[in-house]
C-alpha cells in the first residue's frame, strides 16, 4: 500500500469525520436496541427478568460507548485522509457490481447471476480474452454445479435458465 | 492415565481411510483459504459449514477443524513470500520472513515456519489432551452464575488485551450481543427487537455475519489498496528442510517460551493475532541477535509462527470443555457443533466422548498431515497467490454467496451478508475489532441465559456473582483483565518513581 493517505495533496474524505459517522451510527444501532428493549418491557416479570432486560443494558453500553467514541473523533484535530477518492472509487467498483448481484439473485438464480459477475469484472477490470474469460465464468458454474447440487445434495436459487434446461 | 486411553479410541476412530481423505482434503483446502486475500480460517470454515450437514459429526469436525490447520499453515507462504499476510496472525512473521527471502532464504524461512507451527501446535494439543478433561470435569458442577462469570472473563479479556482503543471494542463486542437478541428470546420464547419484520424474526446469524465481515469486508480492503503481488520464487527441497531442521533445536528456549506464550493467549480470548506479537517482541528483547530482529533472523520467524499455532489450537480447549471459544474460527466451530446437534461444554466429555477424543486425536494427525502437505506443495500454493485478482475477487464473492445461501436456503442472507461485508470495511477501517463483535453474536444467547438464570436465582441482585469463592475469583479476574490496560499505566506510574529514587 502506498502512503498516500497522509500525504496533503491527496483529497478524499478525512478519517476522523468517517470515525464520527461510524459512531453516530453504531449509536444510532444502540437507541433502536433500547427503544425495541422497552417495547418488550425491562422490568421483572413471573418468568424473571423481561425480555428486554438484558438487551436493554447492552443497548445503554453502546450508546455511552458510541458516544464516548464520536467526541473522541470529533475532538482530534487530525488531517489524516479515511481513503482518497481514488481508493474509494475503487472499492466502489466492487460494491456495485456485487449490490447488483445480490439483487438478481432471486430472479435470474445463482448460476446466471454469478456467471454474469465474473466474465463482467473479468472483461471490464481484468480485460482479459474473451475465451479465458468465459472459459472461467462459464467453467465455474459447472463446477459449482457438480459439487453442490450432484455431490453434496444441496440446492441453490435457479432462475428462467434453469427452468428452461429442465434442471 | 484415563485420558491417554481415550484419546487411543479416538485415534481408532479417526484412522479410517475416509477420515484420513477429509484431512488431507481439509488441509489443502485450508492452506488455499489461507493463502487467497479475503477467504480467512474463519469465513472459510463458515462457508464450508453447511457442506457438512450430511456428513457424521466426526467426519465433519475433522474436515473443518483441518481447514482450520490448513488456514493456519497457509499465513506464512504469503507472508514470507509475498509479504503479504494472508491472516492477521501471520503480520508478525513478515517482519523476519520476508527478508530472509529476499536474501534468497525461503526454504529456509518456510521450512522453520512450517516446523514451528506444527511444534506449536503439537504442544498446544497436548495441554489440551491434558487439561481439557480436568477442566470439563470441574465445568460440570458450575452453576449459571459461574457459567456467565466464565464469559465475562472470556468477553474482558478482549477489552483488556486487545490493541484497539477499550470503547470501540465495548462498542463493538455489544454491538454483537445486540445483534443476537434479535428474534426470539431464548428464555420465555417471546420475539423482540424484530420491530414487525419477517425477515427479522430467526435473528442474525453469525455464520453470515462472519463471511461478511470477514469475506466481503477482506475484499473490499484488498480492492482499496490495489493489489500488485511481486512474489520471491519458492524454492524448497529435502536438502534445505534437513538443513534448516538440524538448526532450530538450538532455538529450544525460544520456542518453548513461544509455545506458552501461545497457550496461554489461547485459551484466554485473546487470540493468535496477539500471541504472535507479543511472542516476537519477547524473543526480541530476550535473543541476543535481538537488534538483528528484522532483517531476516530465523529465530524471528520461529516466535511468532509457534505462539499463532499454539494460540489457534489452544484456542479449542475452552471451547470444548466450557464452550467458550478462544477465538473467532473456533466459535464458528462451536456454531458448527450447535448444528450438528452436540452441546459444547463439560457434558461433551460425558456424552459424546468418542466424538472429543476423536477431534484431539485428529488434532495430532492432522498437523502431521499439514506439515507434510505444506512442504512439498509450496510451490503449488504459491502459484495460486500468482493468480490476478480480478480473477479471483469475483470468483470469492461468488463462493462467499453460496456460502451464505446454503446456510439457509435463503437469498435474505446474501444481501445481509453484503451489508455485514460494508459494515466490516468501515469498522475495520475505524479500528473497531470484529472478534469480539463476531464472539458476542455467537454466544450472545448463552451469556445472556447464564446471566438472567443467575438473576432468578438471587432474585435479582447481583450479589449472585460474588456468592462463592469460585465464582468471585473469576469475576474478579474478569474485572482486573477489563481494566488492565489502565491497571499496569498505574502501577508503572507509582513504581517508576519509587525506582528512580
Amino acid at each position: 500500500m502506498s502512503n498516500s493517505p497522509d500525504d496533503p495533496d491527496a483529497a478524499g474524505p478525512r478519517q476522523r469525520h468517517v470515525e464520527m459517522g461510524v459512531a453516530a451510527f453504531i449509536l444510532a444501532l444502540g437507541a433502536i436496541t433500547i427503544f425495541g428493549s422497552l417495547k418488550v418491557g425491562i422490568g421483572w416479570g413471573a418468568e424473571g427478568p423481561k425480555s428486554g432486560f438484558f438487551p436493554f443494558w447492552i443497548g445503554l453500553l453502546i450508546v455511552a460507548t458510541s458516544g464516548f467514541n464520536f467526541i473522541k473523533a470529533y475532538a482530534k484535530p487530525s488531517r489524516k485522509l479515511f481513503a482518497e477518492w481514488v481508493q474509494i472509487a475503487q472499492v466502489l467498483k466492487i460494491v456495485w457490481p456485487m449490490a447488483i448481484y445480490v439483487a438478481a439473485v432471486p430472479w435470474l438464480g445463482i448460476y446466471v447471476s454469478s456467471a454474469i459477475l465474473i466474465i463482467g469484472f473479468m472483461r471490464w477490470l481484468g480485460r482479459y480474452s474473451w475465451p479465458l474469460t468465459l472459459g472461467i465464468g462459464l467453467g465455474l458454474q459447472i463446477v459449482i454445479y457438480v459439487t453442490f447440487e450432484k455431490w453434496f445434495l444441496l440446492s441453490l436459487p435457479k432462475g428462467p435458465l434453469e427452468d428452461l434446461l429442465g434442471l | 492415565m484415563e485420558s491417554i486411553g481415550d484419546l487411543m479410541g479416538g485415534f481408532a476412530v479417526v484412522l479410517s481411510w475416509q477420515n484420513l481423505l477429509y484431512m488431507v482434503i481439509g488441509i489443502v483446502l485450508g492452506v488455499i483459504i489461507g493463502v487467497l486475500p479475503g477467504l480467512g480460517g474463519a469465513n472459510g470454515v463458515a462457508i464450508l459449514l453447511p457442506l457438512t450437514f450430511s456428513m457424521s459429526p466426526t467426519s465433519a469436525i475433522i474436515l473443518l477443524s483441518c481447514i482450520y490447520w490448513g488456514a493456519l499453515f497457509g499465513g506464512a507462504i504469503t507472508s514470507i513470500l509475498f509479504n503479504i499476510p494472508g491472516e492477521p496472525w501471520s503480520v508478525a512473521t513478515t517482519f523476519d520472513g520476508h527478508p530472509m527471502a529476499q536474501k534468497g532464504q525461503a526454504g529456509e524461512a518456510l521450512t522453520a515456519a512450517f516446523t514451528s507451527s506444527f511444534v506449536g501446535a503439537l504442544f498446544a494439543v497436548i495441554v489440551i489432551t491434558l487439561a481439557a478433561p480436568l477442566v470439563a470435569s470441574f465445568a460440570l458442577q458450575f452453576g449459571p452464575a459461574e457459567k456467565f462469570s466464565v464469559f465475562f472473563l472470556a468477553f474482558c479479556s478482549f477489552v483488556g488485551m486487545g490493541k484497539e482503543p477499550p470503547t470501540k471494542t465495548i462498542a463493538a463486542m455489544m454491538l454483537g450481543f445486540a445483534l443476537a437478541a434479535v428474534g426470539t428470546d431464548t428464555v420465555t420464547g417471546q420475539l423482540r427487537l424484530t420491530f414487525g419484520s419477517t425477515e427479522l424474526l430467526g435473528g442474525f446469524d453469525f455464520l453470515i455475519a462472519v463471511i461478511g465481515l470477514f469475506g466481503i469486508g477482506e475484499i473490499l480492503l484488498t480492492m482499496e489498496e490495489g493489489l500488485s503481488f511481486k512474489g520471491k520464487a519458492a524454492g524448497i527441497n529435502p536438502a534445505v528442510v534437513l538443513q534448516t531442521w538440524k538448526e532450530l533445536p538450538r532455538y529450544w528456549v525460544t520456542s518453548l517460551r513461544s509455545c506458552l506464550i501461545g497457550c496461554w493467549m489461547g485459551i484466554t480470548p485473546a487470540g493468535a493475532t496477539p500471541a504472535s506479537f507479543m511472542s516476537y517482541g519477547i524473543a526480541k528483547r530476550a535473543s541476543k541477535n535481538g537488534d538483528k530482529f528484522g532483517t531476516g533472523e530465523i529465530e524471528g520467524v520461529i516466535a511468532p509462527e509457534t505462539a499463532a499455532h499454539a494460540a489457534g489450537t489452544s484456542a479449542l480447549l475452552p471451547m470444548l470443555s466450557l464452550g467458550v471459544p478462544g477465538s473467532p474460527t473456533a466459535a464458528v466451530l462451536l456454531g458448527g457443533l450447535l448444528i450438528w446437534g452436540l452441546q459444547p461444554g463439560p457434558l461433551l466429555f460425558v456424552e459424546q466422548k468418542e466424538f472429543v477424543w476423536g477431534l484431539i486425536a485428529s488434532m495430532y494427525l492432522g498437523n502431521i498431515v499439514g506439515l507434510v502437505v505444506v512442504l512439498t506443495m509450496v510451490p503449488f500454493f504459491a502459484a495460486i497467490l500468482r493468480i490476478p485478482f480480478a480473477i479471483i475477487a469475483p470468483v470469492i464473492l461468488v463462493i462467499c454467496a453460496i456460502g451464505a445461501y446454503t446456510v439457509h436456503n435463503n437469498s435474505f442472507d446474501v444481501v445481509m451478508m453484503l451489508v455485514f461485508g460494508i459494515a466490516g470495511y468501515f469498522l475495520k477501517k475505524c479500528n473497531y475489532p470484529l472478534a469480539p463483535l463476531v464472539l458476542a453474536i455467537v454466544l450472545g444467547d448463552k451469556a445472556e441465559e447464564a446471566f438472567r438464570q443467575s438473576l432468578l436465582i438471587s432474585q435479582g441482585s447481583l450479589g449472585v456473582f460474588w456468592s462463592s469463592g469460585l465464582v468471585s475469583t473469576i469475576m474478579t479476574l474478569g474485572l482486573i483483565a477489563l481494566f488492565w490496560p489502565f491497571l499496569s499505566n498505574l502501577s508503572s506510574k507509582i513504581l517508576t518513581p519509587a525506582l528512580r529514587k
